[in-house]
C-alpha cells in the first residue's frame, strides 16, 4: 500500500506537468496581527535555506529564535523533559507517531494553513499520522550508499557489493533502517515485531560486518570525505552535501536495487508551545511554492511540495537527480519505518547492542 | 566555661553543612536513584517502570561482560603504559637542580589541558588515519606500501587514552619524588647497593604513594572512557562507556544503562580498595 503510494508520487513527478501548469504565482503574504511577536524554531542542523527565516521575519514583522538538533532522540529528550519554549519542531515519521501517542504534540490549525493543497497528496495521510492531525511533510529522502567513485568506477547497484567490499565501510547508527535492509534480504517485514525475525536480521548483518570500521551517528559522509572509509551508508542529502562541497566527482550516492529506507521529516508543534498560532503561519509559509522551492534548491532534499515542482521553481538539476528524487523503479522497493511499539523496540535495541558488541570481535 | 569547646564543635558542624548537603543531594541521592532504576523494568522509550527485575544485571554480566572485560583490560594497559612513560618523566623533572627548568617542564606537562580534550582527540584521528599524517609520512619514505590500519582499532583507543591521561600519572609521582630525600640513596650505596637495587629497594617503595595515586587517577577515568573510544575506536574499539551512553540516548534502556553503570562503579571501587590497602600496607611498613 505504502509502496504503491510512493510509486504514484514519483509517477506524478515524472509527468510533464511541470510546464503545463503556468498559473500566476503570487508571493506569500503574512496574515495580519503578528507584528512584534516571537517564534522559536527547533530544527535539524543544516536543514533550512539561508534566507528562509529572514524573509519570514520581514514578511510578518516578527523575530525568530532558531535552534538546532542532531537527532530525533535529542529533540525528543528536550521536549519530553518539558518544552523549553519551542513553537515548531521537525520530527521524522516514527517520531511523530511516538510524540503524538505521548501527548507531546498539539494538533495543527489547518484553517491557518491554506497551502496544504500544494503538497503531494500521496505524502499525506501517512501511517504515522493518518489524518495529518499533528504534522505536515517538510522534506523527504532516502538512505543509501555513499561511495568513492575511484574505488567503484562502475558504481554500486547491490548491497552485496557493500557486504563483500575488501576495504573500510561505515554503517549508519539507525537500528530500524539497518535491520530493515537485512529484512529485505530475508524476505521479512522491515517493521516486523517478531523476535526471531529481529534476531535473524541481527545475525544477517553480523555475518556481513567484517569490513565495518564505524557505525556512524550521521557523520558517515565525513568519514568518506576524509578517506577513512570507501563506503558509508548514509542519508542521501549528507552524501550530496560533500559532493557539492568539493565540487568534484569523487563521491556518489546510490540506492541499491534491492531497496532501502525512505524517510519523511515533518513540521509539527510541540505541546506547551508559547506561540502555536505563529507556528501554523510559519508552516503555511514553508508550504508556499516559491519558499518550498528555494528551500529545496538550497539544502538539496526532495520537496513534498507539488506546487514547487510544477511551478518550475526547483532547479532542473535537482529534479532530475535520482539521488534526490528516486526513479519509479527505486521507489517501488523503498520501505518506510514506523513505530513498532515498546516490546519490539526493546527486542530491536537488544539485538542492536549485541550486534555492536560482536561487530568489534 | 565548658561551652567554648561545645560551641566550637557546633560551629564546626555548621561549617560542614553545605558540603554534607551538597554530597547528599548531588551524589548520594542520584546514586540511590541509579541503583533503584537499575532494578526496574524498561518501559516505552527506554524509561524505567515497575516491576523490579534483575534481568539487566543478568545481561550486564552476560553478553555485556565481553565489553566490560575489554574496558578493564584497556584501562589496565593504559595505566601500565602511563606508568612506564610517566615515572621516568616525573623522576627527570623532579630531580632537576635548576628550579626554573623544573617549573617550565612541569608547565609543559599540563600545557595540553589548555586545548579542549575533544579537539585533541580529533587531532589523533588526523594523525592515525589511513590518509593521515603518520601513514603519509611512512608511505612517502617508502617504508610501507599500504597504509597501516591504526584508526578505528583498540590500538588507537590505547594511544588516545595514554595521551589523555598521562599528566594524571606524572603529577602525583612528581610530588612524591620531589619530597624524596636522596640521602637515603647515598645510604643505600654506602651499604653496597647498586643502582638497580637502590631504586627497587629504596626509591620505589618511598615514592609508591605517588605511583598508586597516579595509577588510580589514570585507571578510574580510563575504564569509563567514552569520547576516546567513540572517536578513535570505531566499531572495533567499543568500551563500556559507549554502551552506557547508548542506553541513555534515544530509545535506549535506562535501567540497563543504570545496571551497567553500577557494575562499572563496583569495578572502580574494587580498584580503589586495592589502592587503599596497598597504601595502608605501605604506610605500615
Amino acid at each position: 500500500m505504502k509502496k504503491t503510494g510512493l510509486l504514484l508520487v514519483v509517477m506524478l513527478l515524472a509527468l510533464p506537468l511541470v510546464y503545463a501548469d503556468s498559473h500566476e504565482y503570487a508571493a506569500w503574504t503574512c496574515p495580519e496581527g503578528f507584528e512584534g511577536q516571537t517564534l522559536s524554531i527547533f530544527n535539524w542542523s543544516t536543514y533550512i535555506a539561508e534566507d528562509t527565516v529572514p524573509n519570514f521575519e520581514d514578511a510578518c514583522g516578527v523575530s525568530v529564535n532558531y535552534d538546532i538538533y542532531e537527532s530525533n532522540e535529542a529533540m525528543l529528550a528536550r521536549i519530553r523533559q518539558g518544552n523549553p519554549g519551542y513553537d515548531l519542531i521537525v520530527p521524522s515519521g516514527g517520531t511523530v507517531q511516538r510524540m503524538a501517542e505521548e501527548g507531546l504534540l498539539i494538533p495543527l490549525d489547518k484553517d491557518m494553513i491554506p497551502n496544504i493543497p500544494n503538497l503531494i497528496p500521496d505524502l499525506l495521510n501517512a501511517p504515522y499520522d493518518p489524518d495529518n492531525t499533528y504534522s505536515l511533510p517538510y522534506q523527504w529522502g532516502t538512505v543509501g550508499v555513499g561511495y568513492r567513485t575511484e574505488v567503484f568506477p562502475d558504481g554500486i547497484t547491490s548491497w552485496d557489493q557493500v557486504w563483500a567490499h575488501d576495504g573500510s565501510v561505515a554503517w549508519l547508527d539507525d537500528r530500524q533502517t539497518m535491520f530493515g535492509i537485512a529484512h529485505l534480504f530475508l524476505g521479512t517485514d522491515p517493521n516486523t515485531t517478531d523476535g526471531d525475525e529481529i534476531v535473524a536480521a541481527r545475525d544477517y548483518l553480523l555475518e556481513r560486518g567484517g569490513n565495518v570500521v564505524a557505525v556512524a551517528a550521521d557523520d558517515g559522509q565525513v568519514l568518506l570525505e576524509r578517506g577513512e572509509v570507501d563506503i558509508a551508508i548514509e542519508y542521501n542529502g549528507d552524501i550530496l552535501q560533500i559532493s557539492w562541497d568539493c565540487e568534484c566527482d569523487d563521491y556518489a550516492y546510490a540506492i541499491p536495487d534491492e531497496g532501502s529506507n525512505v524517510w519523511i521529516d515533518n513540521l509539527a508543534i510541540p505541546v506547551d508551545a508559547p506561540n502555536p498560532e505563529l507556528a501554523n503561519v510559519f508552516i503555511d509559509y514553508i508550504l508556499d511554492a516559491k519558499v518550498g522551492a528555494d528551500l529545496t534548491n538550497y539544502i538539496w532534499y526532495a520537496s513534498p511540495n507539488q506546487a514547487s515542482i510544477e511551478s518550475g521553481f526547483i532547479d532542473e538539476e535537482i529534479l532530475n537527480d535520482p539521488a534526490i528524487f528516486p526513479t519509479p523503479e527505486q521507489v517501488a522497493n523503498l520501505f518506510a519505518i514506523i513505530d513498532v511499539g515498546a516490546e519490539a523496540e526493546e527486542l530491536i535495541n537488544n539485538a542492536w547492542d549485541e550486534m555492536l558488541i560482536f561487530l568489534g570481535q | 566555661m565548658t561551652t567554648w569547646l561545645a560551641r566550637k564543635r557546633e560551629s564546626g558542624f555548621l561549617l560542614a553543612v553545605p558540603t554534607i548537603a551538597w554530597l547528599l543531594i548531588l551524589f548520594v541521592l542520584p546514586l540511590v536513584i541509579v541503583l533503584i532504576v537499575s532494578f526496574m523494568s524498561r518501559g516505552r522509550g527506554g524509561v524505567a517502570i515497575m516491576p523490579f527485575t534483575i534481568e539487566h544485571y543478568q545481561r550486564t554480566l552476560g553478553i555485556f561482560s565481553i565489553i566490560l572485560w575489554r574496558s578493564i583490560g584497556l584501562a589496565a594497559l593504559t595505566t601500565l603504559v602511563c606508568l612506564v612513560i610517566g615515572y621516568p618523566l616525573a623522576f627527570f623533572i623532579s630531580t632537576r637542580r635548576n628550579r626554573l627548568f623544573q617549573q617550565v617542564t612541569l608547565f609543559l606537562v599540563i600545557l595540553p589541558f589548555w586545548t579542549n580534550f575533544l579537539i585533541r582527540t580529533y587531532a589523533w584521528r588526523i594523525l592515525l588515519g589511513d590518509e593521515g599524517t603518520i601513514n603519509g609520512f611512512l608511505l612517502s619514505l617508502g617504508l610501507i606500501d599500504d597504509p597501516l590500519p591504526m584508526l578505528n582499532t583498540q590500538f588507537a583507543v590505547l594511544v588516545g587514552l595514554v595521551y589523555g591521561f598521562l599528566p594524571f600519572m606524572v603529577l602525583p609521582i612528581y610530588a612524591s619524588v620531589e619530597r624524596f630525600n636522596f640521602r637515603y640513596v647515598d645510604a643505600a650505596y654506602d651499604l653496597g647497593a647498586n643502582d638497580l637495587r637502590a631504586f627497587l629497594r629504596v626509591v620505589l617503595p618511598l615514592t609508591l604513594p605517588g605511583v598508586l595515586a597516579g595509577c588510580a587517577l589514570v585507571f578510574i577515568p580510563s575504564v569509563g572512557a567514552f569520547v576516546t573510544p567513540d572517536l578513535l575506536g570505531g566499531a572495533k574499539g567499543l568500551m563500556i562507556g559507549n554502551l552506557i551512553n547508548n542506553q541513555f540516548g534515544g530509545s535506549g534502556n535506562m535501567p540497563l544503562g543504570s545496571a551497567l553503570s553500577i557494575v562499572m562503579m563496583a569495578v572502580v571501587m574494587l580498584s580503589l580498595l586495592v589502592y587503599l590497602l596497598a597504601n595502608r600496607r605501605d604506610r605500615g611498613a
